[in-house]
């Protein structure tokens, strides 16, 4: 079964490039609670420190939190992207990540040979990737501009193509940052509906977002980050209250 | 509507387990370079869209190197002969081999250097074996590479001067040559991630190796102690296995186990540091 296990989860970034001692001193002095000198007396940002949950299939879940607060990090661990510096974590199934849309995107590359670049990047042959961007083009409302370089195009047909292209997956446990809100109106429905799809397909959602609409409307679990902890987790009622 | 599932499997359902109490890091490293080498179409295909976008809008492309590579070969040819005092059909097969090689060596280096930095959209977004990055280097310098090929051929059919069969021999010297782009760009490409300081270093380094190896000058040329330690120079034996086979019938036995031990010690290099560290590189580009 799809589950996510984690325990005791850490994740440090470096601060390379500070440059002379007394800076470091200066920036230790003044710092909030997360940044600390390591072992071999670098600067670290502690993005997400001792964090323990489990997330079964058929869960929900939000993640809330202020900016900074470690929320894109611990998507992007989930991901595998990150390599936790401490504890342990466990992904079982299929992994989707709509972290960022633009990833892989090649600004000089029309439209299509993009989506065959994102199926490549997915482990797809030629064939199927060449396969896919018929279906896509066609969901992405692009028409003729699909043979055109991305870079030529308005931010509203960017995000067409990149949601449409990041779409197309069936995973078991759907990785999800809040972007999906951007879209001329005609659009955010279709992508509503295929993105209902997704989530119901989904044996396990994990979605940052900063709307609590979104979050009453599609979860069944919040947690709340803080400064790279959890300082809440349970159902929607008990974080957020009654709506 | 779009739903995907006319898809084969693309993620088959797998667990990923880690742990930081024991990270297992060889084993993940050696994970890493299998699928990398098994899903060899991605780096192919991001090579072959770089070289178009490196290369868009340009009339000639990347026979633009081929073009220059020429013309040096052309001019460098006429004035060394005359002051090596030798004759353009023995000195010219020999620079043409001998530059072409240099320039791939000077630019497969260069660009190992970003192998990794230049993915840092990739990386921070997809879990991507990050040997993909690395053979997407390799590839890319060596279809450039291969534009250069037609000057051998010409300069061959020009001087009459022909290999012969013992110009397959050339063949391993590539293979080589391949595996230390493959160990630099990985090595390269890490160290270039966290210390931004070391491409100007290799660039430097690579500058000074071109004149204190014989690129130019034919290694005949040294006398005495100096050519005794000719073949500790690691440019000079890599380049020799490919470009003796070609122009000089041969290259001398000592040069061949050089070549191999600087290699195996390139790759066991790379490979240590990259079990040691692929953890750090999300983090470093």
């Amino acid at each position: 079964m799809p589950h996510i296990h984690a325990s005791g989860l850490a994740i440090e970034f470096p601060l390379y490039h500070l440059g002379a001692r007394s800076l470091k001193k200066r920036i230790l002095a003044n710092s909030p609670l997360r940044l600390r000198e390591d072992e071999a007396s670098r600067i670290v940002v502690q993005a997400l420190r001792g964090l323990d949950f489990r997330i079964g299939a058929g869960e929900r879940v939000a993640l809330i939190g202020h900016n900074g607060a470690g929320k894109t990090t611990l998507l992007r661990t989930l991901a595998g992207v990150y390599e936790p510096v401490a504890g342990r974590l466990e992904v079982s199934g299929s992994i989707g990540a709509l972290i960022d849309p633009s990833a892989g995107m090649d600004p000089n590359a029309t439209g299509r040979e993009n989506i065959v670049l994102r199926g490549l990047f997915r482990g797809l042959t030629e064939a199927e990737s060449t396969g896919l961007a018929e279906e896509i083009g066609a969901f992405s409302g692009l028409a003729e501009f699909l043979d055109v370089p991305v870079r030529t195009y308005s931010a509203g047909m960017s995000v067409r193509l990149s949601f449409a292209t990041a779409t197309i997956m069936d995973p078991e446990v759907l990785l999800m940052d809040e972007w999906f809100m951007a879209g001329d109106a005609d659009f955010m429905e279709k992508a509503r509906a295929k993105l209902e799809t997704l989530v119901t397909k989904a044996d396990i959602l994990v979605l940052a977002t900063h709307d609590m609409a979104i979050v009453r409307q599609w979860c069944s679990r919040v947690i709340r980050l803080e400064a790279g902890t959890i300082v809440a987790d349970g159902t929607v009622e008990q974080v957020l209250g009654p709506a | 509507m779009l739903d995907g599932s006319g898809l084969p499997q693309a993620m088959p359902a797998t667990t990923y387990i880690f742990d930081a109490a024991e990270p297992r890091r060889r084993d993940r490293a050696l994970a890493d370079l299998d699928s990398g080498l098994r899903h060899w179409r991605l780096p192919v295909a991001l090579a072959a869209l770089d070289i178009r976008n490196r290369y868009r809008g340009s009339v000639l492309g990347p026979f633009w190197m081929t073009l220059s590579t020429a013309v040096m070969v052309a001019g460098l040819g006429l004035l060394y002969s005359s002051l090596f005092k030798m004759s353009l059909v023995e000195y010219l097969p020999f620079l043409a081999v001998s530059l072409i090689i240099w320039n791939t060596i000077n630019q497969v280096v260069a660009d190992a250097c970003t192998s990794l930095t230049s993915s840092e959209g990739i990386i921070r977004q997809l879990p991507l074996p990050y040997s993909v990055h690395v053979l997407r280097c390799v590839w890319r310098n060596a279809v450039i590479a291969a534009h250069s090929l037609p000057i051998i051929l010409v300069v061959f059919a020009a001087t009459g001067v022909w290999p012969g069969w013992g110009g397959l021999l050339a063949i391993p010297g590539l293979a080589l040559l391949g595996v230390n782009a493959c160990a630099l760009a990985l090595f390269l490409g890490m160290l270039c991630a966290r210390f931004r300081d070391i491409p100007p270093i290799v660039g430097s380094v690579m500058q000074l190796a071109f004149f204190l190896s014989p690129v130019l000058w034919r290694p005949e040329l040294l006398h005495g102690t100096a050519r005794a330690f000719l073949p500790l120079n690691p440019f000079y034996v890599v380049m020799e296995t490919i470009r003796g086979p070609l122009v000089e019938g041969g290259a001398p036995a000592i040069v061949w186990v050089s070549a191999i031990v600087y290699t195996a010690l390139a790759a066991a290099l790379a490979f240590v540091f990259f079990v040691r560290f692929r953890g750090r590189i999300a983090f470093w580009v």
